[in-house]
């Protein structure tokens, strides 16, 4: 087994005649938080539409666990292990919160397309959507409606949805994006917890939650990793500082 | 059937109203089928409950699909239909006895086949979702009808096959001969396929598929294949839809291409709205509503499908939740003990409309009589009165009572809203604080 979860090799995606991803290479190793960041329109969406298989790739290669994933549909590179969230929330909404985690949580426990099983009966399934509602915090939202919820609350959903099936590799697109301050706090904590002895990889545009969570941080500008190291060393890095923050560190970065 | 509602509506819709065990409703449902007959005992009314019965297994078959699943399909008749004509085929070859099977499983082969095509017909049509779907069942329907008059053998051309269910020595003096026996028949099928259909809501793949109703991408996300959800709910649907087929075979003796066109899959679409798609229990509503405006209004007017048309219109526009969700809004209310506020106005709209409602229907009426059946005279019977369509008195009142209808119902349209919102208002607040 190869000790990096996620490998892309020289991945290229192209959109008719322009390229977005242009020869993309990134190691994520086992267990880590890579942060990926990068300026609006680099292609950092992209990358994770890539990864999970939302969009075919053009040339290159993406290993998961050692093993190339190039081709598969989403839902068979969800089997082997990786689960991702969306940018713009993506939960059931006619469903009530713990049904949508009841549903997330179906396949890994192998119940498949059962229409033998009684689905009230299955204490797993039950025991499990309950666990991962304590740890979003939804408990008391248990039986509303999910198009019902706050914004909040939906991002919240959004990542309980994502773990509830126990994939070890993680894909976060923007989890506090539109929150306040407070709120986005709450998610930083919400995803330090859930995500622990995971690998994950978050697209994120807060640079106090990436600071707050990366251990590493990789810089994608213009469908390129120009640079991948830790927050500090990031920090300091010329190339980072001329291509994306333009030789002016945001305020955070500098705090 | 109030208790079995599914947990998988929209907020007005989900609502479980008494908390009665699920063994009380179906107790209840099933005494309600064993007693419909003898009290609904009047001339033509147990035909009526037969068709009624077939057209219920038929509702809740495509509301597997249109209720739970999101697909709006076209051509559901095919499975039915197919399932008609395999069952009385083995009927006919059962009574030449070339085929051991009593007629009390008949259903079950018209199901096998229907379960068979929608394997068959399934794989294509649920490739693609949303539009592309139903245009895809479109094209199914449309091939069926075409081939069913290419093949008259089997499909018996204009004529149809007919049978007779009337065959081999009587199994505890059953014999299928007289109505009563071939209701109960049906009374049985319906129930056990109401069991079945409900049970499949509480299992994986049943709310899987509600899943991919409301969003179907995600679920690609959480490990499921979305064309095989919505293949394999397909093909439990169209088995059911073939035991429904059966049922109508042996209720009929005959069954024709129409059996399988796309008239007989749109009105299966229109009675399952009407009924309500949102509560599993609504197909069983519309196919109650639907057999009466169909079979019994055809019988007193020529414009029954203009009925029909504008109900269906007033229906999708005003209560897209159908007839089911009307109900258990104003269950809601007298379960809360609201109801008596929201009473008296109530009240009010519906006698404005049933007012407005008359003097519409005499409009219609003797806009045909004056257009169609004119030549023999132009006096008609009208609500027991004789109303003469060349004269204005008729229509002045009918004019008139249009009018008074409408003021009536503009005029008490912002109270009854005003009732209506404060009672909904308190119960979500009442809700809120129990779950607080």
């Amino acid at each position: 087994m190869s000790a990096y979860a996620v490998e892309l090799n020289n991945v290229r995606k192209s959109f008719g005649k322009s390229e977005i991803i242009r020869g993309a290479t990134l190691q994520v190793p086992k267990g880590e938080r890579y942060a990926i960041i990068g300026p609006n329109g680099a292609g950092k969406s992209t990358l994770f539409n890539l990864i999970s298989g939302r969009f075919g790739v053009t040339s290159g290669d993406i290993l998961l666990n050692g093993r190339s994933i190039v081709g598969l549909k989403p839902f068979e590179i969800n089997r082997q292990g990786l689960s991702r969230s969306f940018q713009i929330t993506n939960i059931f909404h006619r469903l009530t919160v713990y049904e949508n985690l009841r549903c997330a949580v179906l396949w890994s426990l192998g119940y498949k397309y059962s229409f033998w099983h009684r689905l009230n009966g299955l204490r797993d399934a039950h025991e499990r959507a309950e666990a991962v509602l304590e740890q979003i915090g939804l408990r008391r939202r248990r039986n509303t409606a999910a198009g019902l919820l706050t914004y909040a609350e939906q991002r919240a959903l959004e990542i309980g949805i994502t773990i509830a099936g126990g994939a070890d590799v993680i894909l976060l697109d923007e989890p506090t994006a539109g929150m306040s301050r407070s709120e986005s706090d709450n998610a930083v904590e919400l995803i330090r917890r859930v995500t622990k002895g995971k690998t994950l990889l978050m697209v994120e545009h807060d640079m106090s939650v990436v600071f707050g969570l990366a251990d590493k941080i990789a810089v994608v500008v213009y469908g390129e990793v120009i640079a991948c190291d830790t927050p500090a060393n990031i920090r300091g890095n010329a190339k980072v500082q001329e291509a994306y923050l333009g030789g002016h560190a945001p305020a955070e970065v500098d705090a | 059937m109030a208790g079995s509602t599914t947990s998988v509506t929209t907020s007005s819709m989900k609502f479980t109203p008494l908390n009665l065990g699920r063994w009380l409703v179906w107790s209840l449902f099933a005494i309600l089928l064993i007693i419909a007959p003898l009290v609904f005992n009047k001339g033509a009314s147990l035909s009526l409950l037969c068709q009624m019965g077939t057209v219920m297994i038929f509702g809740l078959s495509y509301n597997m699909l249109l209720g739970q699943g999101g697909m709006l399909s076209f051509g559901h008749a095919v499975y039915s239909g197919l399932g008609a004509f395999f069952a009385i085929h083995a009927m006919n070859l059962a009574s030449a006895g070339t085929l051991p099977i009593p007629v009390t499983l008949i259903p079950l082969v018209g199901g096998v086949f229907g379960m068979l095509f929608g394997v068959l017909f399934g794989y294509v049509t649920t490739k693609k979702s949303g539009t592309t779907f139903s245009m895809i069942t479109l094209g199914i329907v449309e091939l069926v009808f075409a081939c069913s008059l290419m093949f008259p053998d089997f499909f018996g051309g204009e004529g149809g096959i007919s049978t007779n269910r009337v065959m081999g020595k009587p199994v505890f003096g059953i014999t299928y001969g007289p109505q009563i026996q071939v209701y109960y028949l049906i009374a049985f099928w319906l129930f056990i396929s109401t069991v079945g259909m409900y049970a499949f809501t509480q299992t994986p793949l049943g709310r899987i598929i509600n899943a991919v109703r409301d969003n179907p991408e995600r679920v690609e996300f959480i490990g499921y294949d979305t064309q095989w959800v919505r293949y394999l709910t397909l093909i439990l649907s169209a088995f059911f839809a073939g035991i429904s087929g059966g049922l109508s075979a042996i209720n009929f003796e005959i069954v024709t291409a129409e059996n399988v066109s796309a008239v007989r899959s749109g009105a299966i679409l229109l009675f399952t709205f009407i009924g309500g798609v949102g509560f599993f229990f609504g197909p069983l509503i519309g196919a109650v509503v639907g057999v009466f405006l169909t079979v019994l209004l055809s019988d007193f007017t020529k414009a029954w499908q203009l009925y029909l048309g504008v109900f269906f219109i007033i229906i999708v526009m005003y209560a897209p939740g159908g007839i089911a969700s009307i109900l258990m809004m104003n269950v809601r209310l007298m379960v809360y003990r609201r109801f008596g506020k929201v009473a008296p106005r109530l009240a009010l709209m519906v006698a404005a409309t049933l007012v407005a409602c008359v003097g519409a229907v005499m409009i219609i009426e003797m806009l045909y009589h004056f257009t169609l059946d004119s030549a023999n005279g132009s006096t008609m019977s009208l609500f027991g009165a004789t109303v003469d369509t060349a004269a204005p008195g008729g229509w002045m009142i009918a004019l008139a009572l249009v009018a008074a209808g409408a003021l009536l119902f503009w005029r008490g349209k912002p109270a009854f809203r005003r009732a209506w919102d404060e009672a909904n208002l308190e119960i979500e607040e009442v809700i809120r604080k129990e779950h607080a």
